[in-house]
């Protein structure tokens, strides 16, 4: 019982974190056909740079905000500079953003060097929490229900605001919108600069889970594409269902065959495939 | 055949040519070299059967190599087979057998859907190298065996290049011969109008899935073919990277042109020989190297020389003979008029 519970709440930190990745990638593929394998990349620049400013001092909430602004202004540059002309062609995106993951992955190790680093939890919540036999750090419950309210947040936003309305018609049929008169543009650079900033974010947050390391990026880059798989492409209620289920998964997967802990996530996929192409909230 | 004779001619040509250089003192780095352009180009190649003809994208062209060279790897270290067919032929089936399982899962998405499972599908099938230590070694991968002799020749360095050499040639002369096929044809057909092919009856799912279990059954061969080069197996071989450098290959080299992937073979290649001994930076290179194919070359090297290279000249030919022609009647028009 202590095994399941432990796993459980472990599963769903862990989820947590591929939700603040996943939520991005999907909703800027959902609205504009761009695979963006830097994602990752993304999310361990968000890591390094957040980890920087806590050894200047400041403090780990502030740190995570400012690294998640940074790597928004860098999802700024990548998409002002390559992405934004190749809507829709997925192969160019993915191999262009494929070529700025490994110059932003070799560009980091040569800024911030090949050794892993561990990223300290908030003082306040470097303890443990004892819930009857089992022991949980406390900091993974506060990034269940930070990652909980971020995507509790993200859908209020998506259902009750104009932006929201938009780019919710903009994954159903941006040219019906266009047609309209909306000007979806806007809420191209806003995904996406939305999706960078939770990627940065979430590379601080997650980071007393993870490390920072040179190769994180590519060992999340599977995980948060199960998610969008088995989500379905362009559903933010996707990338939640489909966060906790591959987060659970993996963390069962671990502790229960860990030689074969990368395989496990094959499971979900290959299910979702053969009955549910397009994802548990996907559409066709 | 007449019709292919000159490109025959040339390529028989190019043959002696590769087949004659290690003889002619070509320096041991570069014979080394040119190995790693045979046997990666039978993959490339390979890939470009699937991504050209088929106009299927998969990432997971590096699994279905690497497991090549594990199983060769396996094969030689515990049970010790030290026949180069027998090992080939298990490498090249043990790929497609993979490829079988992944093809049905992948398949049952369309196109980006297709390209990101096989993207997952490579990450895991790395990861599974990387951790399952019992098998495969883990990161340190596996060692310890050598190229058995080739037939009654030693196992050197310049006869496994012929060896390797050997191989693409008959491995692409196959592929050939697939992709001008009625066969190759449907695949074709498929790339450019998936939707009229169905109209006409073809089952479009067995075609894509038929397609993917042959690329995957030559890069099983090639990886086999790695695994001897460098006497050793390693996650290297199957992550996510090489399947990338692989469609690096085949969209340089030009899409759909079956020999402009060992072209983008030979070019990646020597390249990242050279960069990486000059500069540690070789991998931001590289990367920008990818954006700029992406950017300003998607056709590939052959692509924009059957675009772009053959149109002018057969212009410029017609213009030549149309000057010729009117530059001829204006000598004779003076004449007529007096």
């Amino acid at each position: 019982m202590t095994f399941y519970l432990q796993n459980t709440l472990g599963g769903l930190a862990y989820g947590g974190l591929l939700f603040m990745i996943a939520s991005g990638l999907t909703l800027i593929f959902g609205l504009m056909r761009v695979v963006n394998i830097a994602q990752t990349s993304f999310y361990l620049v968000g890591a390094y740079v957040g980890l920087t400013l806590i050894a200047r001092g400041t403090n780990f909430w502030l740190s995570a905000a400012v690294a998640g602004v940074a790597v928004a202004v860098l999802g700024f540059a990548v998409y002002r500079l390559f992405l934004h002309r190749y809507h829709k062609q997925e192969l160019t995106t993915v191999l262009l953003t494929i070529g700025l993951s490994l110059v932003l992955q070799d560009l980091a190790l040569a800024t911030w060097g090949g050794n892993p680093r561990s990223v300290p939890p908030p003082a306040m919540l470097a303890h443990s929490v004892t819930l009857g036999a089992v022991v949980f750090p406390s900091y993974w419950l506060a990034l269940i229900v930070i990652s909980f309210l971020t995507a509790a947040g993200l859908w209020l936003f998506q259902r009750y605001t104009m932006l929201g309305a938009v780019i919710r018609a903009g994954v159903d049929d941006g040219e019906m919108l266009r047609g309209l008169g909306v000007d979806v543009d806007r809420s191209f650079y806003f995904v996406f600069l939305l999706g960078a900033f939770l990627a940065g974010v979430g590379g601080l947050l997650g980071g007393p889970i993870t490390g920072a390391y040179p190769g994180l990026d590519g060992e999340l880059l599977p995980l948060a594409f199960a998610v969008v798989i088995v989500g379905g492409m362009g559903s933010l209620t996707g990338a939640f269902a489909g966060s906790l289920v591959v987060g659970l998964v993996n963390t069962f997967g671990k502790a229960l065959l860990p030689q074969l802990s990368y395989f496990t996530i094959f499971a979900p996929v290959a299910v979702i495939m053969a009955l549910r192409p397009q994802g548990l909230f996907g559409r066709r | 055949m007449r019709r292919y004779g000159l490109r025959l001619s040339l390529v028989l040509a190019g043959v002696a040519i590769l087949a004659a250089l290690p003889t002619l003192g070509l320096p041991p780095y570069y014979v080394s070299l040119f190995t790693q352009v045979f046997i990666l180009g039978i993959a490339a190649a390979a890939l470009d059967l699937l991504v050209g003809q088929t106009g299927v994208v998969s990432f997971a062209h590096a699994s279905f190599f690497g497991v090549g060279a594990y199983t060769v790897a396996i094969l030689c270290t515990r049970y010790n087979v030290s026949s180069y067919v027998i090992t080939l032929l298990a490498a090249a089936a043990m790929a497609t057998a993979v490829a079988a399982l992944f093809g049905l899962v992948a398949l049952r998405a369309e196109g980006v859907g297709f390209l990101i499972i096989t993207l997952a599908l490579n990450q895991i099938v790395w990861g599974l190298a990387y951790q399952w230590v019992a098998v495969t070694g883990g990161e340190n991968g596996i060692t310890g065996f050598f190229r058995p002799p080739i037939g009654p020749f030693a196992a050197s360095n310049v006869n496994y290049y012929l060896y390797a050499l050997a191989a693409m040639l008959v491995s692409v002369a196959v592929m050939w011969v697939i992709s001008h096929s009625p066969f190759g044809l449907v695949l074709l057909g498929i790339r450019e109008r998936p939707r009229r092919m169905r109209a006409l009856g073809y089952n479009i799912w067995s075609y894509q899935y038929a397609a993917f279990l042959l690329a995957a059954l030559f890069a099983g061969l090639a990886g086999g073919l790695f695994a001897y080069y460098n006497a050793f197996a390693s996650p290297a071989d199957l992550a996510l990277p090489l399947s990338t450098q692989m469609l690096i290959m085949v969209i340089l080299g030009g899409a759909g042109t079956l020999f402009g992937p060992l072209l983008g073979a030979a070019i990646l290649i020597f390249l990242s020989n050279t960069f990486s001994s000059l500069t540690e930076r070789w991998p931001t290179i590289l990367g920008i190297v990818y954006v700029a194919i992406v950017m300003y070359a998607p056709e590939g090297l052959l692509g924009i020389a059957q675009k772009r290279l053959l149109p002018s000249l057969n212009t410029w030919l017609r213009l030549r003979q149309r000057r010729e022609v009117s530059a001829a009647k204006q000598s004779e028009s003076p004449g007529d008029a007096a």
